[in-house]
Parts: structure tokens; sequence; C-alpha cells
């Protein structure tokens, strides 16, 4: 049968792809073929609106065992033998419709991505945005979403360790859920997404195929609009427990040697693992579709083709050993059934029933081989000039400042996310640190080594959407920032890109812009991008998301015992500001939520100060000279306290800049500081190895656990602690 | 003596009970195959471990499945015999779904899967755990959907004169009160063993508090108890 140029536009091809379609085959293609393309070429698989500025970013260094792009995840050398796999990805556009399964399913296709290179998972991460906490549509998705990441991670048994949530009306119809999951491996034993060797047996393992998630890489590649609902079958059903088992099995496998290659299908199903294995090893494949075992009768071949149900690898395995890897999926009573083999011929030939469905170059459909790469335009957005008419001084300093503290510490951006988190086993693999001693990274140790990994995720979109390139350094900075406030050194990045619709210039603008910041910053840290993700048409009638470019950190601690925590640990110890306090309350999340002003330019930064910064507290810690360590973020030098003194329940007593207003010293968000302690018999060696840095002794930690601000009593630690515990848990619940 | 962790599909604190015994506490582990059925090499002195996770994706109901898996078969006769086992998490609802602990464990009440630290104290000193554990409350975590203890009037007042409650939930200075009951169990029973006193299950994992790395060790002297 063969298709037309509407039913090619219809599944989301422009015309000169379909006119370049023909070019590539010489004929018309059929359907079958057209629907292979058009999910290959999807934005979400091609990233054909993106690679010319993701090729832009830093995406090679020492530690890097495999560069960006060549496997489904970036691969670092973390010492003593280990390699560490990781990588974020985003499952907005399912969530939106379908938070339970949709949060679940991005966090069952992370970890596949993760153990399809021979990597155990051992800690995952999300991180979160959605609208508004008081509409009714944001507590059904955020009640969906939590329980869906739970009940993937908890019953796979990887502990959800870190993670970030921020709620904007931007985010309204449009949530984003980006998972990550991080993994170790022995160098040596990884695993590639690779197929070669004419007559190697291709098998497909794992659960079986159904009619889900068909198109669902197309479906993600489109605006959400009212009428996305009707797309309900392009979302995937998770299966834990079946993943649980293809996990064991695939890693019980990998030592027999038996094994060319493997790769997870997650988007675009049969099509996307057949066409990059091949065109990675430079072979075809000839497919027969009649044997994929399926879950449904009467499955017709585009529909086997584009499924994208989960819990399914393909695997190529050296001709002759069979058995062995039989053997292995048998113990964990899970499907192994040969589907094809592999061919010298470079073409793709799948066959139903003996009958050729489809034959394409294997090359032709993917990224770096035949997928189209575009060019976009863009220019400045118009809302710039709101941004730029913002005046501090037309922000009245407030006469109650307790009151504005109490309120911000409440807010959902800066309050506990204890009401979320609770939800999620994060102790399972007995490795999350943080449990019983706060960290601003999560440490997590690595079993089998002395070593901790520091992970994180970062992003105010709020600072990327007022200033695009700072915006995007201040994500990559406050990722380190927290990895070396916790005593790592930060190693690498993995970025989930998300943003609006691409045809849009001013949204490509800010995509534009946002790679340039984070290249720089990235480039300055010396943490390469070894991968990611990018979602774009982030964007319903009300417009587009805050641009969202999320960054997942890792770094490594080379022995546990050089963590750094947050708490204050004993009354009389002297509190240091590292780093200047400005006249700054840009961007903040007093000035955006208790004073409602919606625009107003990025907070200050200067990524050479943000340098010096974390050079000189890498020093500081490593030599023990101070007693914990936090950064300053949303909410200011008066969140970032309160969060140190709640968890050991001790007061501070502290004096503030006069120079400066109230309000822009406690609740301002100026980039490049962090709170320390340090015991009072190391002050000299302590300021003398800060050289240069800016510092001030703001105050001490008291023994009566209280907050004491410029000598005005701001009550009990624990009344505060109270406050900002149950806030969102009052709002959620109601 | 040495201890047997069992692996069912979808037990996920397998491996985290094996490096609890093995690496934290210096104990012999042999890991056991839900499909095997030979537990030949364990005696009276030994101690079987059904650890927590989602044995056959709890799927029916948790612990339903596992429990007419081969090796349970086995660790039934050997806990009839005399033989030492804990269950813990899953392990605790595959005890009771096998009919070697009375009652049940229900959804928790506040219907969301629950994961932090609670404190548990030991209710008597007549059973091999409170007899190792003192009278402090332990700092254990927990993780689960399924953990309101549930049992109807007739068997608690079996547990109680028969001392066959373990522990209960309590606050950090060990006050047993509704506050720091984690998922509605009822009379904060957190744990419990059997008539024989040879079988236990509770719901908080000791396991995950046996490492100076993760800054707790209140799990250690329950584990070792049953060395």
């Amino acid at each position: 049968m063969i298709a037309t140029l509407e039913q090619a536009t219809k599944l989301g091809l422009r015309e000169e792809e379909f006119e370049k379609i023909k070019q590539i085959l010489g004929r018309t293609p059929n359907f079958n073929e057209v629907a292979m393309y058009s999910v290959m070429w999807s934005e979400h698989c091609s990233y054909k609106n993106s690679i010319k500025w993701l090729k832009t970013l830093p995406r090679d260094g020492a530690k890097l065992l495999v560069k960006a792009g060549e496997e489904n995840a970036g691969l670092v050398d973390i010492g003593d033998g280990w390699g560490c796999v990781f990588k974020i990805e985003s499952h907005n556009h399912p969530s939106a419709i379908e938070p339970f399964q949709g949060a679940a399913t991005g966090v069952g296709g992370i970890h596949r991505d993760i153990f399809t290179m021979g990597a155990r998972p051992i800690a995952s991460l999300n991180s979160l945005r959605f609208g508004k906490v008081d509409n009714p549509k944001t507590r059904w998705l955020i009640k969906g979403v939590v329980k869906g990441i739970g009940h993937y991670g908890n019953c796979f048994g990887v502990p959800t360790v870190a993670g970030e949530v921020y709620y904007e009306s931007c985010y309204q119809t449009n949530p984003l859920v980006n998972a990550m999951s991080v993994g170790v491996v022995r160098v040596g034993q990884t695993v590639s997404a690779t197929s070669h060797g004419a007559g190697n047996p291709v098998f497909i393992v794992g659960a079986s195929t159904g009619k889900d998630g068909i198109g669902g890489a197309s479906f993600a590649s489109a605006d959400i609009t009212e009428n996305s609902a009707e797309s309900l079958p392009s979302v995937q059903v998770g299966d834990p427990f079946e993943e649980k088992k293809l996990l064991e099995a695939c890693l019980e496998m990998i030592p027999t040697g038996a094994l060319i290659g493997m790769q997870d299908m997650g988007a675009a199903g049969i099509t996307c693992s057949t066409s990059e294995m091949s065109a990675k090893g430079e072979h075809g494949m000839i497919i027969h579709l009649d044997k994929v075992p399926t879950r449904q009768q009467n499955m017709k071949p585009w529909e086997m083709l584009l499924s994208e149900s989960q819990e399914r690898m393909l695997i190529v395995v050296k001709k002759g050993r069979e058995d062995e890897v039989q053997k292995i999926f048998d113990k964990w009573d899970i499907h192994c059934v040969q589907i094809g083999e592999v061919t010298k011929d470079t073409n793709l030939k799948y066959y139903m029933n003996g009958e050729l469905v489809a034959d394409v170059p294997a090359e032709s459909l993917v990224l770096g081989g035949g997928a189209p790469v575009y060019e976009r335009e863009y220019k400045t957005p118009a809302y710039f000039e709101e941004i730029k008419k913002f005046n501090i001084d037309s922000i009245i300093e407030p006469d109650d400042l307790k009151e504005a503290g109490y309120q911000l510490l409440q807010s959902p951006n800066i309050a506990s996310k204890r009401w979320i988190y609770e939800q999620y086993d994060s102790m399972v693999m007995t490795g999350n640190t943080q449990t019983n001693e706060a960290s601003d990274a999560t440490v997590v140790r690595v079993h089998g080594s002395e070593k901790g990994l520091a992970v994180t995720t970062d992003c105010n979109s709020r600072y990327v959407f007022s200033d695009p390139y700072v915006g995007a350094m201040i994500a990559v900075s406050e990722a380190a920032r927290n990895i070396v406030c916790s005593g790592g050194v930060p190693v690498a990045i993995t970025n989930c890109l998300n943003f609006g619709n691409p045809y849009n210039p001013e949204v490509y603008y800010q995509f534009v812009h946002a790679i340039k910041g984070m290249g720089d910053a990235c480039r300055k840290f010396d943490t390469p991008v070894t991968g990611g993700n990018v979602s774009f048409y982030n964007q319903s009638e009300d417009g587009p998301v805050y641009p969202t470019p999320t960054i997942g950190m890792v770094g490594v601690l080379d022995t546990l015992s050089q963590k750094m925590s947050i708490s204050f640990k004993h009354p009389g110890d002297s509190i240091y500001l590292l780093g200047k306090n400005r006249n700054d309350i840009n961007c903040s999340e007093y000035l955006h939520h208790i004073c409602g002003v919606e625009y107003s330019p990025a907070p200050h930064f200067d990524l050479e100060e943000e340098y010096q910064l974390q050079h000189r507290l890498q020093k500081v810690i490593g030599n023990q000279l101070v007693k914990s360590a936090h950064d300053i973020s949303e909410g200011g030098l008066f969140a970032c306290m309160v969060e140190c003194a709640m968890v050991n329940g001790l007061g501070f007593t502290i004096t503030t800049d006069k120079d400066l207003r109230k309000d822009a010293v406690l609740f301002g968000e100026a980039q490049s500081r962090v709170i320390v302690t340090v015991n009072p018999d190391l002050h000299a060696l302590f300021e003398a190895e800060l050289r240069g840095l800016p510092f001030t002794k703001i105050g001490h930690v008291n023994a009566t656990k209280e907050i004491v601000i410029d000598d005005h009593n701001w009550g009990y630690v624990s009344d505060w602690k109270e406050a900002y515990d149950t806030s969102l848990e009052k709002m959620l619940v109601g | 003596m040495k201890f047997g962790v069992i692996v069912f599909p979808g037990s996920n604190c397998d491996r985290d009970m094996q490096h609890a015994l093995q690496d934290d506490l210096q104990q012999e582990v042999v890991m056991l195959w839900h499909k095997d059925r030979n537990l030949s090499m364990f005696t009276k002195n030994d101690c079987i471990v059904l650890p927590g996770g989602f044995s056959y994706g709890d799927y029916l109901r948790c612990g339903a499945v596992a429990r007419f898996s081969p090796m349970m078969e086995q660790v039934i006769n050997f806990a009839n015999n005399g033989g030492k086992v804990l269950g813990v998490c899953n392990g605790f609802q595959i005890l009771c779904e096998a009919g070697l602990l009375p009652g049940v464990l229900l959804q928790n009440d506040h219907q969301k899967f629950v994961c932090k630290n609670v404190y548990i104290k030991s209710e008597s000193t007549n059973n091999l755990i409170g007899v190792n554990v003192g009278e402090k409350a332990l700092k254990i975590p927990v993780a689960h959907g399924e953990g309101r203890y549930y049992a109807d009037a007739a068997t608690l007042k079996q547990l109680h004169d028969n001392k066959q409650i373990v522990f209960r939930y309590c606050d950090e200075h060990g006050e047993v009160h509704i506050n720091s009951n984690p998922n509605g169990a009822i009379n904060n029973i957190a744990g419990i063993c059997n008539e024989g006193r040879n079988v236990y299950g509770m719901m908080p994992h000791p396991e995950r508090a046996c490492s100076t790395a993760l800054n707790n060790i209140d799990g250690r002297a329950i584990l070792m108890a049953l060395n």
C-alpha cells in the first residue's frame, strides 16, 4: 500500500520530509515505512531542531569514557575501576494527560537507559514543575505524578534520593516530569547499543508488545491542546515488576560474554532499537514481526513497529551462544524470542508472515544519518522590555520582615517537600546518606568501594525566563555548588531541555541562549555534557512554559568521610557568609510570590566569582575547617539559615549589613553565596584559607533554639520547622 | 550458624540484607532461589530471612503468590521444625499469608506509601529479639504501602497474653502513642513472633540501619538476636 502525502502529514511529517523519504528510497514509501520515518524523524528521536546547538556544548573530557550521544547514556570514570552511567529524560506530555502512568513509565524508561549499558541503577532523581497549588487540576496532577514515580521506583527497588519541585502558573497545562537515573558499573563491563556480524541472531526480550504508546514520540513532538486526552493510547503502561526481573536477567547475562549489543525499547520501540543498533554497527537486519510476542491478536505491522510497550530490550547475540542467553531469561521467567538476524546488507527488512512489509536503510532513519537537521530562526523576546522596566525602589520594604519570612518559608516552592518524598522509597539499596545527615547534593555510597557519588538536579526556570543565558549558567553553577557544599568534586552533567514550540522564534531565542550559557558554565567547571534529552512543544493555548533546562549533575567523593552536611552542629560555632550580600531582590521568590512582581531581571551572577567561591569552598571543606555548608538559593539567606538550623533544632543569632535593604539581605537571591559554620578555635586558619574571597562573620549558632536577627527575636526554630514541614501538605490535602 | 536469604522475583531488599549480615555483622550468608527446594544445609541454629520488596510484583495481594513458591514449602517445614525465620516488610507479609504468623497487613490508613525513619520499642524480653535489644527506642526506617497490622480481637488477646508482640511504634523517647504510628497498625504493632518464638515478622527494615556509613546502627541488635 503506497502512502500518500496526506497520510504523511497526518503522522507529523512535513511535505519536504516526505519528498526526502522518496529520494532516499528511490520510490514512494508504503504506509509502514512512512510511519517509521514519522517517529524516527520526530523531534523526540531526531533532535532535528536542536542538534545544531547541542553540538556546541562541551562533550568531551578526561573523565568521559563515552562521548555524548554515542550510547544510551553518558559514562564517566569515577576511579578505582568504577564508572558511573547517568541520564535525565522528560516524560512531560504523557504526564500531562495521564499523570500516574506518564510519570511511572518516565522512571522505568530512564532506568532502562542505564542498565541497557550494563550498569546497575543506584539512585533516582526527578525534577517536577506544576501549575499553582490552589488549582484542583494541579493537585490531581501532583498526586498522580508522585504516586506514579513512587509506584515504579519503589517496586523496581532503586531509591529516589533527590529532586526538585516548583509551582508556577506557566506549567498549568504543561507540567514537567523529568526523571534521572544514576548507575554504576565496573569499567570494561559495559554494553554497547550496536549490532554487527552477519548471521548473528536478534532477540526481543522482556514484556510482550501491545498497542500502548503507539506514536508516543510523535505525540511528544506537538503542542498540548484540549484534544490531547484523545491521544491517551499514546501513553504507555508500566510494569515495574517485569522491569526488575529484566534488570536482574540482563545484568546476569552480560558477564557471559555472549552479547554483541543491547538497546532498550523506549520511544519508537522496535523501529528505533533496530535502526539505531544497525546504524551504529553498520549492518542491517531481517526482522520477522510475526515472531514478536504480542498482547493482543491481529496487530498490524505498523502497530508493532511503533508500539512503545515498556520493559522490552533488543539484544544481538553471538551465533551459537543462544542457549546460554535463553537459560538466563528462562530462569527469570521472561520472554526471550529470536525475531531475526543481522545482515551485511545495511537495510532493515521487516517481514510479516513471509511478506516484506518495510525495507529501509537503517542509517536513513537515525540522528547523524538521514534524519533532517534544521536551523531555526530566533528573535529577542518582546517581554524582555517588561523585565528591563523593573526598579527595586518601586518595592517598599515590608514593616514586618518576620511575617514576610513566615509567608516565604511556607510558600510551596520553598516549604518542605516531605509530603512528596515520603512516598518514595529513598533508602532501599542502603546507600543514601541523606536520610540521617542532610547535605546540599545527595551523597550515595558506591557499595564495594570507598566512594560516594554526589547527585543533584537543579534549574530555577524563572531566572532562565528572565535571562536565558545567565539563567542557564546559574542552573549549572548551582548544581556544582551543591556538590561542592556536599564535599564532592563536580564531574559531568546531563541535561533535560524543556522548552516551548521551536518554531516560535522567541522560544528558540530562549533555547539558543540557554545552550550558550550552559556551555560556558560547563566549560568553566570542567563538567562536560554527557547526554540528555530535548523536550520542545511544552506549550498550550496559554503560551510556552518557562524555559527549563534542567541540569542533572554528578560529583565524586573519594571517600564518604569527605561528606559535608548542612546542619548546624554545636552552639557557639561561628556562622560565616562566603561571598557578598547585595541590594538585589531580582527574580526572587520573595519578589515573585510575596510582592507579586512577574518581570524582573535574573539575580546577580558572575561566573568567575562563582568559580572562585567554589574553589575556596572546596579547600576549606577538604581541610576540615568548616562544620557545615549550605548554599543560598531560593528564599535567600533567611531560608538557608532556617534549613541549617532545623536539622538539629539549634538556633542562630545574626547581624545583617546596615547599608543594604533588609529584605534584600534576608530574602534576596544574589548568587555565589554559601553559609558555613566554623569552630571558634579555627577562625584564623579558616579565614587565612579564604585568600581574598569576600566573607563576613554574621553571627553564631545559639543554644536557646531561637532565631535572633539584628537583636529581634523571631521565635523558636521548632515553630518555624512545624510551619515549614506541614505547609505543602495542608495545601494539597486541604 | 548461618543465615539464608531467599530471593523471590521482585525481592529488592535481598542484597541489602546480604550486605548488612555479611559486611556489617560478619555473618555467613547463603542466598536462596525461590524455585529451589533444598534447605538441607540449614539446621535449627540457622536463620532463614525473607527480605523486603515486591515479590511477584505484589500482584493479587502482597505475599499471596510468594507463599506458594517451592522454597516457601521448605521454609514452612523448617519453621514447623523449630528453625528460626525472620520476615521483614514483604517478608512479614509472606509469613502472614503462609500462616506462620497470625494476622494480616493491610493498606496504610493514609493510603499512601510511606518511607521514613520511625522509632520502635521492644515489648517484652520473652523472645530472642526482645532480650537482645533492651528497652531503648530504636530508630529503624519503614518503607511500605501495606504495613497496617491487623488481627481480630481474639488473636490480639492471644498475642498479648502469650507476649508475642515484639515491637510497637513509639516516639524517640519510647512513648507509644497514635502520632508515632506510621500506618494505622492496630495497637501500634510493628512486629510479632509466633507462639514457638522461632518465627519473627516486622515491617521496619533493620538491615537499613546497620552501617556506620549511613549514621544509624540501631538495626544491628535486631539481626544479631537471631544469630
